[in-house]
């Protein structure tokens, strides 16, 4: 089995869901959580605070330097994201094609380093 | 006698039988395709004495066998992860297998996955079940050896990394994921058969590799519809490809000399249109065979079956909507209705960027006696083409106005 990160991409600009819209996405997601809790290849998954709440830290000089906000200027950032497992990547295209549909966004799979 | 060239031949046909086997065994692209060239070699050094074996794909997939267990075996004393490679080794012999079975169809399902970017499908394809080395990719497609070898790499390192499965997708998933294997065979054709830009108007070389993955599809698959359409459209369309061009200049279908069209290509293409017909699953390729079915019926221009071609037109722009399609179902309008009619559904298309858009409006607009008009149809359409063939064909036709 594989681990693969399946994480859901914000751009910037687009309308934060709220109210109805909110409460209907916490649903399509807790059903996805759920399917595969149960399925036993869950390894890891939540929501992250919106990118204003990053802090940047770099330690590669010889002073740590601690800066607000992420690391690049971007234009997407993470929402939020599963770790999941699967055979290989038809079986994680197809989990992710219902976390896409659950979380109503645009979801980005990437395979882990074999440990 | 058996020369390079034969043994070059028998190499390229066998090239997918044996990779395609070798990668299930190690489950390693680059050691199968290493071990196949290696096998080259030795096939190199021993057919010309030796003569040609009675099995040579068979023996090609156990000699490179030999040579990647050798190879894995050398490397395992450096290398752990080999180690674990060879324990897998089993030594059962080459056999024929069923059609299911065959490798090739899982690496053509994993050639043409779309986890990878179109243009490295296309390539690894070729690559891989096409035996054609990366030089003579680069070639076929104008870019440098070097980006056309980093882009292969690269596919390959995906397809390893994120564990792009080597198998046929059940049956649920097939439909979808045949028709990207279609679309890339039917890329390489019409890369051969119309090149887009460079000295040669038509690459032989790609039609007929397209032509014989084709093949290899269909008798692993001989079931589905549009594997025989997609084969059917490419053999009726093949056999006119030495009358498209006279002297360096493009030929149009109504003036080409039917006589010199290639009748064993119709008369294989005729009979899977036939088959598909009575199978009654239609879908885009088998329409599009269908159409080159009664050009190439024809007699005589003049004898052309128009109302049928914009029947199958009509049936393919409702399947797959698209401008190019309506632009030549408005060509058939225009035979059956008159240039006016034609005209006038041919306006009412957003295609100012497709040359075949310009060079249809220039050829109604002559018809209307418009010449003014049509002069600058035609040079609209020549700012837009690149094949050498066709700005010929586009500029005499101008020039006569």
């Amino acid at each position: 089995m594989t681990q693969y990160m399946l994480s859901v991409h914000t751009v910037a600009g687009e309308a934060e869901p709220t109210g109805e819209e909110l409460q209907r996405l916490y649903a399509q997601v807790d059903a996805f959580n759920k399917k595969v809790t149960d399925a036993g290849i869950w390894v890891f998954g939540g929501g992250l605070e919106p990118i204003e709440a990053t802090t940047t830290v770099d330690a590669t000089g010889t002073e740590p330097i601690i800066t607000d906000g992420p690391f690049a200027e971007a234009k997407e950032w993470i929402g939020g994201f599963w770790i999941l497992e699967a055979p290989d990547l038809d079986a994680a295209l197809k989990l992710a094609i219902e976390a896409s549909a659950a979380c109503e966004g645009r979801v980005e799979v990437r395979p882990f380093q074999p440990e | 006698m058996t020369t390079d060239l034969d043994i070059e031949r028998i190499f390229r046909e066998e090239h997918g039988r044996v990779v395609a086997s070798l990668i299930r065994r190690f489950g390693d692209i680059d050691i199968a395709e290493d071990a196949a060239a290696e096998a080259l070699l030795a096939a190199v050094e021993r057919w010309p004495a030796d003569g040609v074996p009675p099995n040579p794909g068979g023996w090609l997939t156990t000699t490179a066998a030999r040579k990647a267990i050798d190879k894995i075996r050398r490397e395992s004393h450096r290398d752990a992860k080999y180690q674990q490679a060879a324990m897998i080794i089993d030594d059962t012999p080459h056999e024929p297998t069923g059609p299911v079975e065959d490798d090739r169809l899982r690496l053509i399902f994993t050639c043409c996955h779309p986890a990878l970017a179109p243009e490295a499908r296309v390539a690894l394809t070729l690559r891989l079940l096409g035996g054609l080395t990366v030089p003579e990719i680069a070639s076929a497609f104008l870019v440098s050896e070097t980006t056309m070898g980093q882009r292969i790499t690269r596919a390959k390192k995906k397809i390893a990394a994120a564990r792009i499965p080597y198998r046929v997708p059940a049956a649920e998933d097939l439909p979808g994921r045949l028709s990207g294997v279609l679309a890339v065979l039917y890329l390489v054709f019409n890369e051969g058969y119309l090149a887009t830009s460079g000295p040669a108007p038509v690459r032989v070389d790609l039609t007929a590799e397209a032509i014989r993955l084709c093949r290899v599809l269909r008798s692993l698959l001989p079931t589905e519809p549009e594997v025989a359409g997609l084969l059917a459209l490419m053999l009726l369309t093949d056999a006119r490809r030495t009358a498209r061009f006279a002297g360096g200049v493009l030929v149009p279908l109504a003036d080409q000399d039917r006589a010199s069209w290639d009748p064993s290509e119709i008369e294989e293409g005729l009979a899977l249109v036939r088959e598909c017909l009575a199978v009654n699953r239609p879908g885009a390729y088998q329409l599009q065979a269908a159409v080159n079915a009664v050009h190439t019926s024809a007699r005589t221009a003049a004898d052309t079956d128009w109302s049928q071609i914009a029947v199958l037109y009509t049936q393919l722009q409702s399947m797959t909507p698209s401008p190019v399609v309506a632009l030549n179902r408005a060509i058939a309008v225009a035979e059956l209705d008159g240039p006016a009619v034609g005209l006038a559904e041919v306006d009412r298309l957003e295609l100012a960027t497709y040359h075949l858009w310009h060079a249809t409006r220039a050829e109604l607009l002559r018809r209307l006696d418009r010449p003014h008009d049509a002069r600058s149809a035609y040079d609209a359409a020549l700012a837009l083409t690149d094949n050498e063939a066709e700005r010929r064909y586009l500029t005499r036709r101008r020039d006569s106005l």
